[in-house]
């Protein structure tokens, strides 16, 4: 067994079990998947009490390979189904790990009604700005002017900022990171979880096979510079103009707001209905 | 209004809230839904209701997210149900395939109203029949149970949740708008003569669980999320331990596990209704809400001298084969009337031997099939 670092996240893997995995060399999955478990590991979370959620998609596959209670579901589907098992196991711990078109695409409504009604959940976005398992196709993350082999006179539609989308629908905690800045993702990931309520940790990602190969970064190193270069540190922004932030991934903490979580809300409901000695009349309702 | 009698409580209650209280009887605590007609009572009660039995509802964005939820919800140890009608019936087939894959017991209502498309959202229709056995793709078993009272809506529930927990299936209960909307008195029998059948779980420790195992009855046991089995679920098709598999043999044993165990469970899934069958000449053989006017309508044909009977199905899918064929052969003619151009018709024709006649009655204009249609084609075919 491997000591250090190595030894802490393969205490989390299911290494007699389903390996090896069947990521790319230089993916940044498997960085995703390191900053998870270490993040996991530093909250001492019981690993019988974390339920562990995917869609599908390269992404996807994390389920497979952790040891924790996993679930791999249809595409863009699971956070519904993240949903149905937090209302009915208050004490699990879950984690939802989608794909840009898993969170944005198919799942996009679920994504955004799922801020908005605040359960206690972590979704953590793998964004690699591409279908990459399916032969990379652009996605709704896909920049602007980008090849894929779907935009192969490049790509004409504006992309989605997927934690834009998380703040404007009301999630508790929005927060962005990139796999090229891995201990910042280790806390944004913590803080995350540590969150009560719906929080959405956005993670720049390589796929150097499928989108970097197209576009001039064919190395996973290539890539992993592009987010080095390119991305900006949230408190940075406040002194920088509109027109500077061009083209630049912000990164960090970009919001974080106190507001009960409907699980709370909803053990109100219960306590209300126990209270009432008999059933209240149903409201008043046309019929049809 | 409600009284007390020594059976139980009495209610007026309508199809859809006697579905709900079955559901409620037979343990269901998770229900997740979205508004359509003609269902929606449904959805309410149970947001009436859960919350003080410590369960929970949830009105989800859409149909999909709803059977998400719902499997979620089971995943997690809690029985659970959604009800819709066709256009939101449509939108679940994804993730209805997805439990049949990781073989989640849960219960879907379908409360069939005129379809295609947005069709006929207050008038009623038998138009789901296939699509509730065929509606998702991929090879699959899938039971498929039928209403036609307030009665059958609250016992029909509590078998539903019964069969789904024991084979480890989703099960469909086809309602209609008549069923859902007509209001009959219903004593509700007490908890303790209801009989509830709870999901097997693993007796042995985690590390010899495995999710999938095929057992005598093809029916692994259960582990619910956080129960400390740390198992893996997955759509793909998987392997015993429930990890991904590409192998031809694992393939194959898990695809006919899936039949298997139904099938060996065909005795008690099938359950059929007789009313006047003894000395049957001619036999109606129906479902849901037809199925009333059919038992009306054998009444006033045996009020002619027709000798006619009526075999109702309960179970539609898996296909009460054995009850169909002893009608067939017993008769020298039976008649499928049914609100659609011809589902289960082509099912009974299916299965007969030619030895008798197989005559249809379909109204697909939205309304029911009244006594007087079906007796009247009695009488011609018994003459």
């Amino acid at each position: 067994m491997p000591e250090g670092m190595t030894g802490l996240v393969h205490k989390y893997l299911r290494h007699d079990k389903k390996f090896p995995h069947i990521w790319c060399p230089g993916c940044g999955n498997g960085i995703v998947l390191g900053s998870l478990i270490r993040a996991i590991d530093r909250l001492g979370l019981d690993k019988d009490k974390v339920a562990l959620v995917s869609g599908i998609g390269c992404s996807g596959r994390m389920t497979t390979y952790a040891d924790f209670s996993t679930l791999h579901t249809p595409h863009g589907r699971a956070l519904t189904y993240a949903t149905g098992l937090k209302l009915s196991r208050e004490e699990l711990t879950v984690i939802v790990i989608m794909g840009d078109g898993d969170a944005t695409a198919i799942g996009g409504n679920h994504y955004i009604h799922a801020a908005r009604r605040n359960v206690d959940m972590t979704a953590i976005i793998v964004n690699n700005q591409v279908y990459g398992m399916t032969g990379g196709q652009y996605s709704p993350t896909t920049p602007y002017g980008s090849m894929t082999t779907t935009s192969p006179y490049g790509m004409v539609e504006h992309a989605f900022d997927i934690s834009a989308l998380a703040v404007a629908a009301d999630a508790s905690f929005v927060a962005r990171g990139t796999v090229y800045h891995a201990a910042l993702l280790d806390q944004l990931i913590e803080s995350a979880i540590r969150k009560k309520g719906f929080s959405s940790v956005e993670v720049l990602s390589n796929c150097h096979t499928q989108f970097g190969r197209r576009n001039k970064m064919s190395s996973p190193v290539k890539m992993l510079e592009w987010f080095k270069e390119n991305a900006v540190r949230m408190h940075a922004t406040a002194k920088m103009k509109p027109e500077e932030l061009e083209g630049k991934f912000i990164i960090g903490v970009l919001a974080d707001s106190e507001r009960p979580s409907y699980n709370e809300e909803y053990e109100k409901v219960r306590e209300l209905a126990r209270g009432r000695s008999t059933a209240p009349k149903p409201p008043a309702r046309c019929e049809g | 209004m409600s009284r007390r009698s020594k059976e139980g409580k009495i209610l007026l209650l309508q199809g859809n809230e006697a579905l709900a209280e079955g559901a409620l009887a037979a343990g269901c605590r998770f229900f997740a839904g979205y508004p359509i007609t003609p269902a929606s009572e449904i959805a309410e009660h149970m947001a009436l209701k859960l919350p003080a039995l410590g369960g929970s509802f949830i009105q989800m964005e859409d149909e999909i997210a709803s059977m998400g939820a719902v499997i979620g919800a089971s995943l997690a140890g809690v029985k659970a149900m959604t009800a819709t009608s066709g256009p939101g019936f449509s939108l679940m087939q994804e993730n209805i395939g997805y439990a049949c894959m990781v073989e989640t017991p849960c219960v879907i209502v379908n409360v069939m109203r005129g379809g295609p498309s947005t069709g006929l959202p207050t008038y009623v229709s038998q138009g789901d029949v296939m699509q509730a056995r065929w509606g998702t793709h991929g090879d699959h078993p899938v039971i498929v149970l039928a209403v036609s009272s307030v009665r059958d809506c609250f016992e029909i529930a509590v078998f539903a949740f019964n069969l789904s927990e024991k084979y480890r299936v989703p099960v469909v209960i086809l309602s209609d708008e008549v069923v859902a909307h007509t209001r009959e008195t219903f004593v509700i029998p007490p908890q303790d003569q209801i009989e509830v059948f709870d999901r097997v779980k693993p007796a042995v420790p985690p590390e010899w669980y495995l999710p999938y195992e095929d057992t005598g009855t093809g029916v692994p046991p259960m582990a619910a999320f956080g129960d400390g089995y740390r198992h893996h679920v997955t759509g793909l098709t998987h392997d015993e331990r429930g990890f991904p598999t590409q192998r031809p043999d694992e393939i194959d044993a898990l695809m006919r596990r899936f039949f298997r165990k139904i099938t060996q469970g065909f005795h008690e899934i099938q359950r059929v209704e007789t009313f006047m069958m003894e000395d049957a000449e001619i036999a109606v053989i129906a479902y849901g809400s037809v199925a009333r006017s059919s038992h009306r309508a054998v009444i006033e044909a045996r009020e002619h001298g027709v000798k006619a009977g009526l075999l109702q199905l309960v179970t539609l899918f898996p296909f009460p084969r054995r009850h169909v064929e002893k009608a067939l052969q017993q008769c020298k003619a039976v008649l499928v009337p049914e609100m659609n151009i011809g589902q289960i018709s082509r099912e009974v024709k299916r299965v007969h031997l030619n030895s008798s006649r197989v005559e249809t009655l379909n109204r697909v204009d939205g309304r029911l099939i009244t006594p007087r249609e079906i007796s009247d084609c009695l009488i011609k075919m018994y003459y």
